[in-house]
């Protein structure tokens, strides 16, 4: 570079240039002072985009210090106790003990402890067979039964691992007195721990089900949150308001190419974990469909009302995550659901991604059928039903 | 005599500001009525009233016989609204965005319709290109034969040829003619003072108030304003020193003559009296330009708004 220092010399040189080069930096000051100025008073004037920028960190922070326990404790449990006896009191004591179940349950039959399980009203079945005292007592082996629903894998394996020496440090404590000779007996309990749903306890397949829910919510929401507000960005909805349209065919003309985009991505989720991981739909393929049309419409639906409020892409593209963000934190994706405050599980209730994961847990991992997953198909058509009912109302057939 | 359009005391307001104030329009059948006015007059905010994309706060009336506010989808249907801003999608290509238009409004015979439509517009071998690759000109004579593609008996045009050229222009303003010779109405705004005279009337609004109304002829009578040109060397330069003179109310060089015009004749002869002793620059009486009259007409309607 010959002509470098040639340059610098010739400016150097001479008071002439001298005085031109103080001027030089001030101006680079104030040239960047003014383009500062400027973003910072645009940026002030787009208040949604502001809002967004604190709330989206003070948002994180509460989900993460606050909503999210990858150690919950106090989940729900049904216990079938056949027999009663001073033994059984002291075994299920302990297990409350541990903090980690709740009874809250009382199945007359294992029929019925089945399908609490299965529709993930209970994480845990506590069963003791009828003869369990009484076998105990011979000096035979007893044997209690914890069946555990592991489909979240996260939020079975602490509260199975705390079961068994809790069991056997109680059987120790309790059994004095006149029942201090069963104290041998106490090393014949068998504790039996069962995995249901998902035995290794692998995370793959349950995150399978809720990257489903996680990606459809991602797309759907931007996708159409994107597609109206540009033709107010870019100026083509006066015209299309013009026009003779009615609000129910614009919102359904730009909802129906997405349901489509939607089905091919939940073919291309299941085909890669069906040859990936083995994850195949287990229930009804039909219910499967149906969960999956309505949860892709809630969500378009939702998309479609954050468009009726954005006024630009910008704005669409992070309300969109607005809304992101708890899905994935509070649906019970990414962390137990019932590891959760109950102010973060009542949002948690109102995110579609919440209920489509539990239908897609139950079908994929349970095998469940419709009455274990009705409640969840109706909180669906209900959130369906409240969004569409905003988003109508919001959009306008003219600029008023 | 039936009209197209039969407005009275349309009123708009956003919050505290009043953008349209009492406006009454009417428009004959066939007629094509520019629609002038300065920036931020409520121009737009009237054509919009019109078609029915913003509801009136105050007054009514018919547009092609329906009402105003109750039968909106009745007007859509046979009404064409060019919007300022093109309004048609960039990437969509031309023949795509008239069938688009086309299939919105359940037109018959669509491919019929839209190859007469590319051939009117010689665009025929463009089709497929996409519309944002237009120039201004054809992106403006696009979007006029989408909104003409479902035969609409009333045009409304929003400054459709803001930053085009002469030529595009005339043969804008040539396709507008022919329009109207077909029995359609047309109510186009413009800031174009040749465009204005184009029109077979004008209607001059500002601040929100109809201030005249008329073809250009009748306005420039009904003005009584009074014009001097001055010629010769230096003329122009007068301009600067005659702008703020009592009895003047626009003093503007045009090349190297100088336009002058006010109200009153005897104030304005004082007001020139002094320049008319150099010899060198003649003065003549001139007839007031339409220029000349929406300058004055926009300094008293900022006067009534501030006296309001």
């Amino acid at each position: 570079m010959p002509s470098m220092p040639d340059v610098m010399g010739a400016r150097a040189s001479g008071p002439h240039h001298e005085r031109a080069r103080a001027p030089r930096s001030r101006g680079f000051l104030r040239r960047l002072g003014a383009i500062i100025t400027k973003e910072v008073r645009q940026l002030g004037r787009d208040r949604l985009t502001f809002a967004m920028m604190f709330g989206l960190p003070i948002m994180q922070l509460l989900l993460f210090g606050y909503a999210i326990d990858t150690d919950p404790h106090r989940l729900p449990t049904a216990v079938v106790a056949a027999d009663q006896s001073q033994i059984t009191r002291t075994i299920l004591s302990a297990l409350a003990n541990t903090g980690y179940m709740r009874f809250t349950h009382q199945p007359r039959s294992e029929a019925e402890a089945n399908e609490l399980l299965q529709s993930g009203q209970v994480q845990f079945v506590v069963t003791i067979p009828s003869d369990f005292t009484r076998r105990l007592v011979r000096g035979e082996r007893a044997q209690v039964l914890i069946d555990a629903d592991a489909t979240d894998p996260m939020a079975a394996a602490n509260p199975l691992a705390a079961a068994k020496p809790a069991i056997e440090q109680a059987l120790a404590r309790d059994l004095v007195g006149p029942l201090s000779p069963l104290r041998n007996a106490a090393d014949s309990v068998d504790v039996v721990l069962q995995r249901r749903y998902n035995p290794e306890g692998k995370s793959n397949l349950n995150v399978v089900p809720g990257l489903l829910a996680v990606i459809l919510t991602q797309t759907m929401v931007m996708m159409t949150a994107l597609a109206v507000t540009r033709e107010r960005e870019r100026g083509t909805m006066e015209n299309l308001l013009a026009m003779p349209v009615r609000p129910l065919e614009v919102m359904v003309g730009k909802i129906a190419p997405y349901i489509a985009i939607g089905a091919v991505q939940v073919t291309v989720i299941l085909l890669v974990s069906w040859l990936l991981f083995g994850v195949g739909v287990q229930g009804s393929f039909m219910l499967f469909c149906l969960g999956t049309a309505l949860f892709i419409t809630a969500n378009l639906a939702i998309g479609f009302t954050i468009s009726t409020v954005t006024q630009n892409q910008l704005q669409a593209m992070q309300a969109s995550v607005f809304l992101l963000l708890p899905s994935i934190l509070l649906s019970g994706f990414m962390f137990p659901f019932r590891g959760m405050p109950v102010w973060a599980q009542w949002i948690g209730e109102i995110l579609p991604a919440t209920h489509f994961m539990r239908i897609v847990r139950g079908l994929m991992l349970k095998g469940a059928g419709f009455p274990s997953i009705s409640t969840e198909l109706a909180a669906l058509v209900a959130i369906l039903l409240v969004v569409s009912t905003l988003a109508i109302s919001r959009y306008r057939v003219t600029l008023d | 005599m039936t009209l197209a359009i039969d407005v009275h005391d349309l009123v708009k307001r956003y919050g505290a500001r009043t953008v349209v104030d009492h406006v009454n329009l009417a428009v004959e059948q066939g007629r094509i009525c520019g629609f002038l006015g300065p920036n931020g007059s409520g121009k737009t905010t009237t054509l919009r009233m019109i078609c029915g994309l913003l509801t009136p706060d105050g007054g009514g009336g018919t547009c092609l016989g329906y009402d105003l506010v109750r039968e909106r989808e009745a007007i859509k249907r046979q009404t064409g609204y060019m919007t300022q801003r093109f309004g048609l999608y960039e990437d969509l290509t031309i023949r795509e965005n008239l069938e688009f238009v086309g299939r919105v409004y359940g037109l018959d015979r669509l491919k019929q319709r839209i190859d007469g439509s590319l051939e009117r517009l010689e665009l025929t071998t463009r089709q497929h290109q996409l519309a944002g690759s237009l120039s201004g000109g054809w992106k403006q004579r696009l979007a006029l034969a989408a909104c003409v593609l479902h035969e609409p008996r009333l045009l409304l045009l929003d400054e459709p040829t803001a930053g085009v050229d002469p030529k595009a222009r005339r043969a804008f303003w040539d396709e507008i003619h022919a329009y109207a010779a077909q029995g359609i109405t047309v109510l186009v705004s413009t800031h174009y003072m040749d465009e204005a005279e184009r029109c077979h009337e004008i209607a001059y609004i500002a601040y929100g108030e109809l201030m005249a109304r008329g073809t250009a002829q009748e306005i420039i009578k009904a003005s009584g304003l009074i014009a001097f040109v001055a010629s010769g060397p230096g003329a122009d330069r007068l301009a600067v020193r005659l702008r703020d003179a009592p009895g003047v109310t626009a003093a503007a060089a045009f090349g190297t003559t100088l336009h002058v015009c006010g109200p009153e004749r005897e104030a304005l002869l004082k007001a020139i009296e002094p320049y008319r002793a150099d010899s060198a620059i003649k003065w003549e009486e001139a007839e007031p330009t339409l220029e000349d009259i929406f300058i004055h007409l926009m300094g008293k309607a900022r006067d009534n708004a501030i006296d309001a």
